[in-house]
């Protein structure tokens, strides 16, 4: 049996890129913009961090970058949803393709037709020389005790959750709405595109095209799970951290405990099991998906 | 209003547009990547166009997302977003899959039997998703999303059982072959006509199935009373409720139908295309997510998925030929996809656009 110290260090390690995107969803759906785009900013902050971190031979620069590229990409759904009055799930649909796209395309440009990236030589260090907790599942840790101080107790905080629950009220206290919610969008951007990194920077060495594999959608349900609260959907990443570490450390070992597909299909199962029955009616920002407009009276 | 105006601001011209946009900002990042744009267009067109075994294929291609097209939409039109039609689609196929190999009927009689298992498997999720959204509230799409994953690893896991896998390869045997409905395995003797180069490719019976599947649809929403509840229900669930509708019952049916349409677009492949067998795979092949983008561009009308799903299809075709012929990553024809997606998202905003401009053009004149 593997020690408890390493499923504890797996788990943050499988959840931290989790934890960077679906905080992010929290802001943008806390301020009344739907991003179901964030998989495909995930997947080019993965693209946009290992090429970085390759040609520089610096994974904290892939970092920054990483996070620029998914921000980049959630301009565009800013600008759409806010000021274009989008329908924000199609938008966000277009983000799904246009990122990992965008990403496959200037992968084969840069590396020779390749559909992989060369493996980085750095990989984001560990702290505590000799253990295996991941800086990133540290950064995250505090980035969810940050947002959920700024949530709580600041101005900037209280804003953002007006705007997301009734705009027109906000909006009549001289509160700029669209200002708010263009500023949560493309930080939710920048954040998946951390997690992005995370991914590529933290557990494996090299962008491909199924190094994201749907966590952007994964980090979607933990802020379901979370009920859009920023501690909450932290716990809700661990858990599904945890989820994919079982599978894996029960899968290893010499003897399997259960079949290796239903070790394979068991994160997923637990997480259908975990929205039926412990949620509940998790209830959405009011005014999340709903474009604001200014009314002239 | 002008005539032109009146024009400019009917939807079909907004689609027309995006499409338009959708090319040119990809010719924008071909540019940039130092490609030369007018090579990849007519390694494009004639990729798709310059052979008629090449247009066979794209009618081949287009099949599977024309159907999972119309099942998508169908559920948009009552609101629901199903993500979920990979997932359907690939139980769709392993369903096929087992039933063609194990089974051993006449040629007619085992080709229905595939399909009607296709439909049934996709039709058993489909319905699961619907019925864990109206009677607990799990988002179908967070739903669709775990059950695609847990499909795919399903399917993996049947490939690889030992019954079915093929020796040394990383796909199962082929269905029997009185389950293959390609034109070239029935009607050999049309070989020496002049039909011989659209006899290269695959040509089945699945594009007119889907056809007539998506006409089908097409009455059903626009001309029947459950097609009315189900836009009913798209448009305004609280309302559709007071008025008397079953919401409960109209969303898993319609979930139901979505996923079996998909199942069946699985198991015409199975039946259509060779290997006629099911692959395992680490990742999707987006037959589901391809039928989302597929159905925003024909604005949820079945019949204009037939359309959108022949324009995708020839795309990622002609997108094959442009990676070998000019070098280009066919990834490519993600971009314009994407980039057309996006401007249909925003597409609310073209005739206000119009407008705007023919104010300004009447104010000038009046001036």
């Amino acid at each position: 049996m593997p020690s408890l110290l390493f499923i504890l260090s797996a788990t943050l390690m499988y959840s931290a890129p989790l934890v960077f995107a679906a905080l992010g969803g929290v802001i943008s759906e806390r301020s009344g913009v739907i991003n179901i785009g964030i998989e495909g900013m995930m997947v080019i902050g993965a693209f946009a961090a290992t090429t970085t971190a390759h040609f520089t031979g610096n994974p904290w620069l892939g970092f920054v970058f990483g996070g620029l590229a998914g921000g980049i990409l959630a301009l565009l759904h800013a600008v759409a949803c806010v000021f274009l009055k989008a329908d924000q799930t199609i938008s966000g649909v277009a983000m799904n393709l246009i990122g990992p796209g965008l990403s496959m395309f200037l992968c084969g440009v840069l590396f020779d037709g390749n559909s992989t990236t060369t493996p980085i030589k750095n990989k984001l260090p560990k702290i505590l020389v000799g253990s295996d907790i991941d800086i990133a599942s540290l950064m995250s840790l505090l980035l969810s005790v940050l947002i959920w101080f700024v949530f709580s107790s600041t101005k900037w905080g209280l804003r953002v959750r007006a705007v997301g629950e009734n705009p027109a009220a906000a909006d009549s206290l001289g509160i700029s709405v669209s200002k708010i919610r263009v500023f949560s969008v493309i930080l939710s951007g920048i954040l998946a595109g951390f997690g992005g990194s995370a991914i590529t920077l933290g557990i494996v060495t090299q962008f491909s095209s199924s190094c994201v594999a749907g966590q952007g959608f994964m980090a979607l349900s933990a802020l379901i799970f979370g009920k859009w609260k920023p501690f909450n959907t932290y716990l809700a990443c661990l858990f599904f951290g945890f989820a994919q570490v079982l599978s894996i450390t029960l899968n290893s070992g010499s003897e399997s405990v259960l079949p290796p597909v239903i070790l394979a299909i068991l994160p997923y199962l637990l997480t259908i099991s975990v929205l039926i029955f412990f949620v509940g009616k998790s209830v959405a920002p009011k005014a999340n998906g709903v474009p604001y407009e200014k009314s002239m009276l | 209003m002008t005539t032109v105006e009146k024009f400019l601001k009917k939807p079909i011209f907004s689609l027309i547009f995006s499409v338009l946009l959708g090319f040119l900002v990809s010719s924008i990042i071909l540019v940039i990547t130092g490609y030369s744009v007018p090579d990849v267009l007519q390694s494009l067109f004639e990729g798709v166009f310059s052979r008629p075994r090449h247009m066979a294929n794209v009618i081949i291609k287009s099949t599977p997302i024309i159907l999972t097209g119309v099942s998508i939409a169908l559920a948009f039109k009552a609101g629901l977003f199903n993500m979920g039609a990979e997932g359907q689609f690939i139980l769709g196929s392993v369903a096929a899959l087992i039933t063609g190999s194990i089974l051993d009927l006449p040629p007619v009689l085992q080709v229905l039997a595939i399909i009607v298992s296709g439909i049934i498997a996709g039709a058993l999720l489909g319905a699961l998703t619907g019925f864990l959204k109206s009677k607990f509230g799990a988002h179908e799409v967070i739903t669709g999303i775990m059950f695609n994953w847990m499909a795919l690893h399903f399917s993996n896991f049947i490939v690889n059982l030992k019954e079915f896998h093929k020796p040394n390869s990383a796909s199962t045997f082929p269905i029997k072959s009185s389950g293959f409905t390609g034109i070239r395995s029935n009607l050999g003797f049309l070989k020496d006509t002049s039909f011989s180069d659209i006899l290269k490719t695959e040509v089945n019976l699945g594009i007119i199935i889907a056809v007539i599947v998506a006409i089908f649809m097409s009455i059903v929403i626009n001309k029947t009373k459950k097609g009315y509840e189900i836009c009913a229900i798209g448009l305004n669930e609280k309302a559709a409720e007071s008025a008397g509708m079953n919401v409960f019952k109209n969303i898993i049916q319609v979930m139901t139908v979505s996923g079996g349409i998909s199942g069946l677009a699985a198991a015409l492949m199975v039946t259509g295309i060779s290997p006629h067998s099911v692959s395992a795979s680490t990742n999707f092949e987006n037959n589901g997510f391809n039928g989302l983008a597929v159905a925003l561009i024909a604005s949820n009308s079945p019949i204009g998925c037939i359309f959108s799903g022949l324009f995708f299809g020839g795309l990622l075709y002609g997108g094959r030929s442009v990676q070998a012929d000019v070098g280009t990553p066919s990834e490519i024809i993600n971009i314009i996809i994407g980039v057309i997606i996006f401007f249909v998202a925003i597409a609310k905003i073209f005739p206000l656009v119009v407008s705007k401009f023919s104010k300004k053009n009447c104010e000038e004149n009046h001036a």
